[in-house]
């Protein structure tokens, strides 16, 4: 990985951000980035605009089972140009846990944003199809959040009766 | 009257409200579109495919909008196959998690073991011995040749040629064979270990795998030479499923999907990871995107394989150790474990704890799996166990992709546009 690139764009995000950069993260193999909350639009369209990240690999979402900011949301760009990848991460608080939608940035956060709704609850406003991607809709928790059991909530969903003289 | 009152009241038994959203969300696609509500001659229907459907690859459920035979608008509905292995994982040791690997894409297990081994090795920062980086690779294209294979054989029958089905099954019967031979296992393999592999290949093996490498190119001219001019199949595959490469980009397309519409992007070239960088090899690209382009990638992929598996036996150490020598890293060998008390002391400890990578530490490994980019993001809080593990599936960023595409397409092609993107929804669902 060319590291002058990444020298480069990381003082270019810096610029662009200014204090609402949290936290840069240069310890692992691709450089982290935490950013504040309200910023993550703007950002997403300048990394996507200036900065050449045209490719939206993943959406994570991750549950830190803290009392304040308890979920956080990374993204996961590829600059195809410059060969960079870069993770973008914002938390999220727990009590109406809402982000805006990257979905007029990069059309494929469309698939990702649903499922980080289906598994932490973490709703993106202005998506245009925010359903569960991979739960039925009748389902109603959100089963990787860490108080959810492994064994999942018996009676949650209403299954088959097998007996052979059910109707 | 009575009955077809009943018939047309009848509502889906189970999981109403999903039912209700997925018709929903189909309507509501390309709202901004003015259309005319009026059908004189009754030609627009909603149509279902899956998920019980031999064509959709798994348990997929394609709902169809159609206007005669064309396709208006379409959604997917997936999770069928949802198991919850993420969760699953947050629950288990790396080590013991890397078997439910082999159950994500069922069809090229050893690369998700090695994706998910590569990922541990980075968070911890094992340096694995050379000659278990070689056998890796020489497995991972043997699965991506396997997987190939599959889709090659299922794609044409969908086009409707049944015989290369059995042609390739004979062709993926050999490379069971070797990994019966090397891992001890035909399908689900399991022979990746974090630190290295859990055995070396027996000559029987080698043997095995270069009688292969050399038969295998003679195999695949002769489909060349069966379906590169067959009418039928160039009919059926050229100009359908077409997609450009700014399109292909936004939607996320990943592997040769992506490739096929001229982005070369490989993770062994574009960030070589064991020894590709110091092979010779091709990445194969076409600027069509459609589902002829992607056989083309596909096909070459298989030929490009082929060559690196020659020269890693060309480059690899002839002798050396095939696992980590440290009892705090990796599991020690079985010969340790019954002959000597530090041995089996360590083996519990793996077993019981395994591996912990720092606490907060977090990071993201990806190999080119046969379907595309598989990644690993793992978050780390000091135990044995991950306390988050994301998988960045190819299929799953495919399907999402097949939204797309499908719009417009004819519905006799749906099936051929499937199988050329090639999703296994093992891999997709989670």
């Amino acid at each position: 990985m060319n590291t002058d690139t990444r020298d480069s764009i990381l003082q270019d995000i810096k610029e662009f951000l200014g204090d609402d950069l949290l936290e840069l993260n240069l310890e692992q193999a691709y450089p982290l980035l935490r950013i504040s909350g309200s910023k993550i639009y703007d950002t997403c369209r300048f990394l996507k605009n200036t900065l050449h990240f045209i490719y939206l690999n993943e959406i994570i979402g991750t549950d830190r089972f803290t009392s304040e900011d308890r979920f956080e949301v990374i993204y996961h760009l590829i600059s195809l140009r410059d060969r960079q990848r870069i993770f973008v991460k914002v938390y999220v608080d727990e009590e109406d846990p809402l982000l805006p939608t990257v979905n007029d940035i990069w059309k494929s956060a469309n698939w990702h944003e649903r499922e980080v709704y289906d598994m932490f609850g973490i709703r993106f406003e202005g998506h245009p199809d925010l359903r569960r991607i991979f739960l039925p809709e009748d389902f109603k928790y959100y089963p990787l959040r860490k108080e959810f059991p492994l064994l999942g909530v018996p009676g949650s969903l209403e299954m088959p009766n097998t007996t052979p003289d059910h109707d | 009257m009575q009955i077809e009152k009943q018939i047309s009241k009848k509502k889906p038994t189970y999981f109403r409200e999903h039912q209700e959203a997925i018709y929903k969300s189909l309507e509501d696609k390309h709202a901004t579109v003015e259309i005319d509500k009026s059908d004189p001659l009754a030609t627009r229907m909603t149509l279902n495919m899956g998920p019980q459907h031999p064509a959709t690859h798994g348990v997929l459920r394609v709902l169809m909008e159609l206007d005669g035979e064309v396709i208006t608008k379409c959604r997917l509905d997936t999770g069928y196959l949802h198991r919850g292995i993420e969760k699953m994982a947050e629950n288990k040791t790396y080590q013991e998690f890397m078997p439910y690997t082999d159950r994500m894409d069922y069809l090229s297990p050893y690369s998700n073991n090695v994706a998910l081994c590569m990922a541990v090795e980075r968070i911890t920062k094992i340096e694995i011995p050379e000659r278990a980086s070689y056998i890796r690779m020489i497995c991972c294209e043997l699965a991506r040749i396997s997987s190939h294979l599959l889709w090659l054989g299922t794609m044409i029958m969908d086009a409707g040629a049944l015989s290369y089905f059995l042609w390739t099954f004979r062709e993926r019967e050999k490379i069971y064979d070797i990994f019966d031979e090397v891992a001890g296992n035909r399908f689900t393999v399991s022979h990746s270990r974090i630190g290295g592999v859990n055995n070396d290949f027996t000559p029987v093996a080698v043997e095995k795998i270069r009688r292969f490498v050399k038969q295998f190119p003679d195999e695949l001219k002769g489909w060349h030479k069966t379906l590169d001019r067959n009418r039928i199949f160039v009919d059926r595959n050229n100009g359908v499923g077409a997609i450009d490469h700014e399109e292909a980009i936004a939607i996320g397309l990943a592997g040769p999907s992506l490739r096929a519409t001229g982005i070369a992007y490989d993770i062994r070239t574009f960030e070589p990871y064991m020894h590709y960088d110091e092979m010779d090899f091709v990445v194969p690209t076409r600027t069509e995107g459609d589902n002829l382009a992607r056989y083309y990638c596909r096909m070459e992929e298989m030929a490009e394989s082929i060559r690196i598996i020659e020269q890693c036996f060309d480059k690899m150490p002839k002798k050396g150790p095939v696992r980590v020598d440290d009892a705090k890293k990796s599991y020690p060998s079985k010969d340790e474990v019954y002959y000597s008390m530090e041995g089996l002391i360590h083996d519990f400890m793996m077993t019981d704890t395994g591996v912990c990578p720092p606490a907060g530490a977090e990071s993201y490994h990806a190999i080119e799996a046969p379907k595309g980019e598989l990644g690993f993001y793992i978050q780390s809080d000091g135990t044995g166990h991950p306390w988050r593990l994301k998988i960045n599936s190819p299929s799953f960023s495919n399907l999402q992709g097949l939204e797309t595409v499908l719009d417009g397409e004819m519905v006799a092609d749906t099936v051929v546009i499937i199988g050329g993107l090639d999703p296994v929804m093992g891999d997709s669902d989670k």
